[in-house]
């Protein structure tokens, strides 16, 4: 048995009193797409949000690689090869596209203030190869034809694109998705999806994917953890927790 | 009149490498810093006292400027420990205030409210009077335009993109790996050394500070020209800073026809003649005379694909 590649072990987080993630403990294995799911509130993004180190857990512990990094900055995390998506698309309005892509690099002499003022040479080498691999990045999201607008331009579903795309550049092993597919037109949706299946394929990335669009869940992930006030209600298969019956009552209960 | 010329573009030099390091800190990376007159202040009386106190040459104050503008700023940004938005303001402008206080309480180092005399000039002595002010002025200039070129130099590289990443929100960045932090204090301890050796280039050229030399009018200045010229734009500071010091400068002579006026009045209606400026900046060029360009390095790279 191998490590896991990810583990939420207890994880909890109050906010002044409501406790939005409560002792939520799973694992993600290497080479997993695991599926998110539950109603609006179920603290999912929160937990993405400690999975990260945007907020730091309450009590619990988070394990990457057998390592204990809980409470690391997302900068931390992010080395450690754990990226993610913001639920509200946060791009970079004022940097064009490209450069949003850009910023995900990793390994820029270009970014540090001595090689920014000091190493011209080894700055241009790095840009223009990183420069090649955002443009790459962008065609598989379908973004080249923008690439040097302001991201302020694109539209809602663009710009969750760009929000992928910078996990792709990111070079990252464990990739969350918070609700990627939301606002997004239909035939970029199932772009998406292969996109996902491709890079866990032939690239061995791990995903976790918090959507709401169960057709896209069920056609993705291998297993499926579900969320209601910030407890896991179930997890397993697509089958197995669509047919657990407190599933289906907490879900339409709230969703429908 | 060839001498008043002189000295408006000497002072407007000075003005030039504060309004450059100030839009390192706020245009490009967001820092909100209102203690500009503090390092500008300590660069000065630091110079002074390692020339004048300490024997060295006008290099050494300048090195000595310097540092304690660096060594400042640093703990200046850990004592707003994550520097972020509204805390580090207020601590920026409790510094400023506290600075001043200290140039005028210490008397034994600093000459206190009656002033500090420098006689190191920053050119080699013998020379006329005429010719001193024009070397001092290219002295200055040389200085401005080393700011210029190593900060454009830093806004243009990928550095910079971190930079302004920062500057739209700061979560990105960091949740891509970077730290923010470090890049924050980075570009916090540039600027403070930036601005002190402005305030080094200063005090050699009047030659007498005093704490007066260093209240806010000078930061507004300073953050005025930044904002003429258009935030995020090393051009546009350059550009600013140059307009808003002749305009200042320049109004001296203009408004000392008008006798009605004591000088307090003067004083303000100078400040009038600069807001006006500003506030018609602002109307009809919100990004500034030169806006952020979008014109960068990696727009050069050429397409790839045919
Ligand atoms: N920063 C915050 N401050 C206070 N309450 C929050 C904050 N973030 C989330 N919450 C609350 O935590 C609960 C879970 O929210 P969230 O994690 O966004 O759920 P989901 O993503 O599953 O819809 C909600 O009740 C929400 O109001
Ligand atoms: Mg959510």
């Amino acid at each position: 048995m191998s490590v896991p590649l990810l583990l939420a072990d207890g994880l909890s987080k109050r906010f002044s009193g409501a406790t939005a993630v409560d002792a939520v403990s799973f694992v993600v294995e290497s080479g997993q797409i695991v599926g998110l799911i539950g109603p609006n509130g179920a603290g999912k993004t929160t937990l993405f949000n400690l999975l990260s180190g945007v907020l730091r857990p309450d009590s619990g512990r988070l394990i990457i690689r057998d390592r204990d990094v809980t409470g690391l900055p997302p900068h931390r995390l992010a080395r450690l090869g754990l990226v993610r998506t913001f639920q509200l698309a946060r791009e970079l309005d004022r940097l064009t596209v490209l450069e949003n892509v850009l910023l995900a690099a990793r390994h820029h002499a270009g970014e540090r203030l001595l090689g920014a003022l000091c190493r011209p040479r080894a700055t241009a080498a790095d840009e223009g190869r990183l420069v090649a691999r955002a443009r790459e990045v962008l065609s598989l999201v379908s973004l080249s034809a923008h690439e040097s607008k302001p991201a302020a331009a694109l539209s809602g579903g663009q710009k969750k694109l760009l929000e992928l795309a910078r996990c792709l550049m990111a070079e990252a092993d464990i990739i969350l998705l918070d609700e990627i597919a939301a606002g997004v037109a239909p035939h970029l949706v199932e772009k998406i999806g292969q996109l996902v299946i491709r890079l866990n394929r032939d690239h061995g990335k791990t995903f976790v994917i918090i959507e709401h669009n169960i057709g896209f869940i069920r056609s993705l992930a291998s297993r499926v953890v579900v969320m209601a006030s910030g407890r896991v209600l179930a997890e397993g298969s697509f089958t197995h927790v669509a047919a657990n019956r407190t599933v289906i009552e907490s879900y339409l209960g709230q969703a429908a | 009149m060839d001498a008043y010329l002189v000295a408006i573009l000497t002072v407007a030099g000075v003005y030039v490498v504060l309004a450059l390091a100030l839009n390192l800190q706020f245009g490009l990376t967001g820092l909100i810093n209102f203690g500009v007159v503090g390092f500008f202040g300590i660069g000065a009386y630091a110079s002074g006292i390692a020339t004048e106190t300490l024997g060295l040459p006008f290099v050494g104050g300048l090195m000595v400027a310097i540092l304690a503008g660096g060594v400042t700023g640093v703990g200046v940004a850990l004592l707003s420990l994550r520097l972020s938005g509204d805390f580090l303001a207020i601590v920026t402008l409790g510094f400023a205030e506290t600075a001043r206080l200290v140039f005028n309480n210490e008397d034994w180092l600093t000459g206190g409210p009656r002033g500090f005399i420098i006689r190191t000039r920053p050119v080699m002595s013998g020379l006329s009077r005429d010719v001193t002010a024009w070397a001092v002025l290219g002295l200055v200039a040389a200085a401005a335009l080393i700011t210029f070129l190593v900060l454009r130099r830093l806004a243009d590289a990928p550095y910079g993109r971190i930079l302004r990443a920062i500057r739209e929100d700061d979560l990105v960045p960091s949740t891509l790996g970077k730290n923010v932090f470090v890049y924050r204090l980075q570009v916090f301890v540039v600027g403070s050394a930036a601005m002190a050796a402005a305030g080094s280039l200063y005090a050699h050229y009047v030659q007498t500070i005093t704490p007066d030399n260093f209240t806010t009018p000078v930061a507004i200045l300073v953050w005025m020209a930044v904002i003429v010229g258009g935030a995020g734009n090393m051009l546009g500071s350059v550009l600013g800073a140059l307009l808003v010091t002749v305009l200042y400068e320049g109004s001296r002579f203009v408004t000392a026809g008008i006798s009605v006026l004591d000088a307090e009045q003067i004083s303000a209606l100078r400040f009038i003649l600069i807001g006006t400026v500003l506030i018609l900046t602002i109307r009809f060029r919100p990004m500034g005379i030169l806006p952020e360009s979008q014109r960068r390095a990696s727009a050069s790279v050429p397409p790839t694909t045919p």
